[in-house]
C-alpha cells in the first residue's frame, strides 16, 4: 500500500531520489524527448502532427487505463489487443443500428470477456497470464469468425453520429481525446479516493494480508479484469469511429504497448504500487518515440520493434534496480 | 468400519481422478484418433499420418524448450520470434554453406536465450516480461535482417524438409530424437535435477547452494536453441524464409502442449511424454476441425478452451 503520498518522513536522501526517479523518470524523459524532437524536426511541433499523435495516443491510453488497474493488483491482461480489435469490429457492425448499439455491443461483449477472465483468475485461482493468453486467442477467433476469417470489413456510415464521435473536434481537439482525458480523471479519482481504489492497492500489495483485513480480494480482481475488458472494448469502438471501419488486423502487439506504457509510467509489475498519470505519460512517451522513428523515415517499422523491445528492457531493468534499492535501504 | 470403507472409496476416487489428470492427455489423443478414423474420410492413410507428423514436429521441438522454461517456474514468450530470427539468419548465410547457415541460426537462438536468461537471472525481471521484450525485439531484428519472404533454393535444405529414412521423414526423426534427449536431460542429468529443484522452490534451491543463475540462463538458452532448430526445420519444409509470419502464435501452441501434457505452470515438474502427446493432441484437434469444414478461427477458440480446461485440471491436482 505504498502510495506516493505515504513516503516515510524520515526517508534518506538517496531513497527519496530513487523514489522520485521511479515516479517522474518517465515525465522527465518525455520532456527531453519532446524538446529534442522539436529541435530536430520542423514537422514535429505542427498542428497536424500533434493532433495525430494525440488521437493515436488516446486509444492506447484507454487500454492502458484498464491495464494499470490490473497490474496494480499484481496481475496482467494479455487479451486487450484482441478485445480491442473485436470491440472495433462489433462497433462497426453495430453502427448500422445506431450509436447506442455501436457503443453498447462492444462494451457488453468485451466486458463479458473481462468478467470471464476475472472469474477464472479470482475464483478458480488460475494464473492471470495463461487465462488472458487463452482469451487473447479466443477473442481473436471470435473476431475472425464474425468477419468470414478476416475477409469482411464492416464500414461505419460517415454521416452517422457514431462516426462524428470519432472524428469531430471540440475546441480544436478530437472528441476521443476529450473522452480519454475524462476517463483518466474518473479513473484517478476511483484509484485514489474510493474504497475500491484502496482494495486495488491492497490486493496487489499483499493478497493474504488484504484478505485478513477483510478486503474482498476476489471481487476486486474480478472488477479490474472486467474494467480492463470494458476499456479495451471502448477503445476499439472509438477507434472504429475514427477510422469509420472495423479493421480486423488491428490490435496485435497492443497488449505489449499497453504493458510497456504502464511499466514505463512507474507502476510496478509486482503489484501494489502505481499511478494512472504515469501510464498516460508512458503512452505519450511511446507515441513520441514512434513518431520520431517515423520522421527519421529511413528507420522502418522493423527497427521500431527493435527499439521498443530494447526500450522496454531498459525501463524494466532500471525499475527493478530502483525498486531493489528502495527496498534495500 | 463404515468410515474406513468410505475413506477407501474417496481414496479410490482420488486416485482415479489423479490418473485421469495424469494420463488424460493420452486418452484424449486416443479418443480423437478413434473419432477421426470413424468419422473422417481419408484419415487412415500413411500419407495423412506422414503429413500430420511433419506438421507437429516444429511445434513439438519448441514445446520441449517451453517445458524446461515452465519447469523452472518461468515461461518463454520469445520462441516464435526466435523462429523468425532463425529463418532470417539461415537465408542470409545460406550462401556460405548449409552448416554455416544452420550454425548462424542456432547462434541467434543462443543470443536471445542468453539475453532472456540474463534479464531473468541477474536483473530479476519476471520471465513473462523479459521474454515479452525479446519477443518484440526479436521479431523486429528478424525483419531488419530479412525484410520480406525469400524462397530458399538449396538441395540440402530441400532434402531435409521432404526426405525420409525408411519412410519416416527427417523432421519427425529429429523431433523424436530431441524429445528423447530432453527427457534424458530432465531425468538423468545434474542440470535436469537442479532445474526441477529451482522450479520447485527458488529460495530453497538458493539455500541448498545450487547455481541458480547458471541453471536459469541455461534453461533459456536451451529454449532458444530448440526454437531456432524448429525455425530451420520449418524453413526446410516450406522451402522459404518468411520472417513476417513464421512462428506467430507459436508461444501459445507450445504453452498449450506443455500444459495440456501435465507439466504444472507452478514449476518443479517436467513431463516430456505428456508434452509430446499434448502437441499431437493440438495437431489432431486442428485437423479434425479443418477436415470437417469448420473455419480456422474455430481452431483458435477450441485451443483457448483446451488451455483453460487443462490448467483447471492441473489446479485440482496441485491442491491435493
Amino acid at each position: 500500500m505504498s502510495t506516493p503520498e505515504e513516503e516515510p518522513v524520515g526517508a534518506s536522501r538517496s531513497e527519496r531520489l530513487s523514489a522520485l526517479a521511479q515516479q517522474h523518470g518517465a515525465l522527465v524523459t518525455l520532456v527531453v524527448a519532446v524538446i529534442a524532437a522539436s529541435l530536430s524536426f520542423d514537422t514535429f511541433l505542427t498542428g497536424d502532427n500533434l493532433e495525430n499523435m494525440a488521437l493515436s495516443s488516446a486509444f492506447l491510453a484507454v487500454v492502458a487505463l484498464g491495464m494499470t488497474f490490473v497490474i496494480i493488483t499484481g496481475g496482467i491482461d494479455l487479451s486487450v489487443g484482441s478485445t480491442f480489435a473485436l470491440g472495433g469490429v462489433l462497433a462497426a457492425w453495430g453502427s448500422q443500428y445506431g450509436t447506442v448499439v455501436a457503443l453498447l455491443l462492444p462494451l457488453a461483449v468485451c466486458g463479458l470477456i473481462g468478467l470471464v477472465n476475472g472469474l477464472l483468475i479470482a475464483r478458480s485461482r488460475l494464473a492471470p497470464f495463461i487465462v488472458t493468453l487463452a482469451s487473447m486467442l479466443g477473442a481473436r477467433g471470435i473476431l475472425l469468425s464474425l468477419t468470414d476469417e478476416g475477409s469482411t470489413t464492416y464500414l461505419v456510415d460517415k454521416d452517422s453520429f457514431f462516426a462524428k464521435l470519432g472524428q469531430d473536434t471540440l475546441l480544436g481537439i478530437g472528441v476521443p481525446v476529450w473522452i480519454t482525458v475524462a476517463l483518466f480523471v474518473l479513473g484517478a479519482v476511483a484509484l485514489r479516493r474510493t474504497r475500491f481504489g484502496q482494495y486495488v492497492y491492497a490486493v496487489g500489495g499483499n493478497e493474504d494480508a488484504a484478505a485478513l483485513m477483510g478486503t474482498p480480494v476476489a471481487r476486486t480482481k474480478i472488477s479490474v479484469y472486467t474494467l480492463s475488458g470494458l476499456c479495451a472494448g471502448l477503445a476499439g469502438a472509438l477507434n472504429a469511429a475514427w477510422l469509420v471501419s472495423g479493421v480486423t488486423i488491428l490490435g496485435s502487439g497492443m497488449e505489449l504497448e499497453a504493458i510497456s506504457a504502464v511499466v514505463i509510467g512507474g507502476t510496478l509489475l509486482t503489484g501494489g504500487f502505481g499511478f494512472l498519470s504515469g501510464s498516460l505519460v508512458g503512452v505519450l512517451l511511446l507515441k513520441v518515440i514512434q513518431n520520431v522513428i517515423n520522421q527519421i523515415g529511413s528507420l522502418d517499422s522493423a527497427y521500431q520493434q527493435v527499439v521498443s523491445g530494447a526500450f522496454l528492457a531498459v525501463v524494466v531493468i532500471a525499475q527493478t534496480w530502483l525498486g531493489r534499492r528502495r527496498r534495500a535501504l | 468400519m463404515t468410515d474406513l470403507t468410505l475413506g477407501r472409496a474417496t481414496a479410490d476416487r482420488d486416485r482415479l481422478l489423479r490418473l485421469l489428470q495424469e494420463y488424460g492427455v493420452y486418452l484424449g489423443v486416443v479418443v480423437l484418433l478413434l473419432l477421426n478414423i470413424v468419422f473422417t474420410s481419408h484419415f487412415l492413410s500413411a500419407e495423412n499420418f506422414r503429413t500430420q507428423a511433419v506438421q507437429v514436429a516444429p511445434v513439438l521441438i519448441v514445446a520441449l524448450g517451453m517445458a524446461l522454461a515452465i519447469g523452472s517456474e518461468g515461461v518463454d514468450l520469445s520462441v516464435g520470434s526466435v523462429m523468425a530470427l532463425s529463418t532470417s539468419l539461415l537465408s542470409l548465410y545460406l550462401g556460405y554453406g548449409v552448416w554455416i547457415a544452420v550454425l548462424a541460426a542456432v547462434a541467434g537462438g543462443i543470443m536471445v536465450g542468453v539475453a532472456n536468461g540474463a534479464l531473468i537471472a541477474f536483473v530479476g525481471v519476471q520471465p513473462i516480461v523479459a521474454t515479452l521484450a525479446l519477443m518484440v525485439a526479436g521479431r523486429g531484428l528478424a525483419l531488419v535482417l530479412l525484410p520480406q519472404l525469400k524462397d530458399v533454393h538449396n538441395p540440402a535444405m530441400a532434402e531435409l524438409g521432404s526426405g525420409d529414412v525408411l519412410g519416416v521423414p527427417y523432421l519427425v526423426l529429429i523431433a523424436a530424437a530431441l524429445a528423447l534427449l530432453i527427457a534424458f536431460v530432465v531425468r538423468r542429468t545434474t542440470f535436469g535435477r537442479q532445474l526441477l529443484a529451482l522450479g520447485d522452490s527458488r529460495p530453497a534451491a538458493r539455500l541448498a547452494g545450487l547455481p541458480v543463475r547458471r541453471v536459469l540462463i541455461l534453461v533459456y538458452v536451451c529454449s532458444g536453441v530448440l526454437a531456432a532448430i524448429a525455425g530451420v526445420l520449418a524453413t526446410a519444409r516450406l522451402t522459404a524464409s518468411d520472417p513476417t509470419s513464421l512462428g506467430t502464435l507459436m508461444e501459445l501452441s507450445a504453452i498449450t502442449a506443455v500444459v495440456v501434457g501435465g507439466t504444472p505452470l507452478s514449476g518443479g515438474r517436467v513431463r516430456i511424454g505428456g508434452t509430446v502427446a499434448g502437441a499431437v493432441l493440438i495437431q489432431l484437434l486442428t485437423t479434425t476441425l479443418i477436415k470437417h469444414d469448420l473455419p480456422p478461427s474455430w481452431t483458435q477458440i477450441a485451443q483457448a478452451v483446451v488451455i483453460v480446461l487443462a490448467v483447471y485440471a492441473a489446479r485440482e491436482r496441485g491442491k491435493r
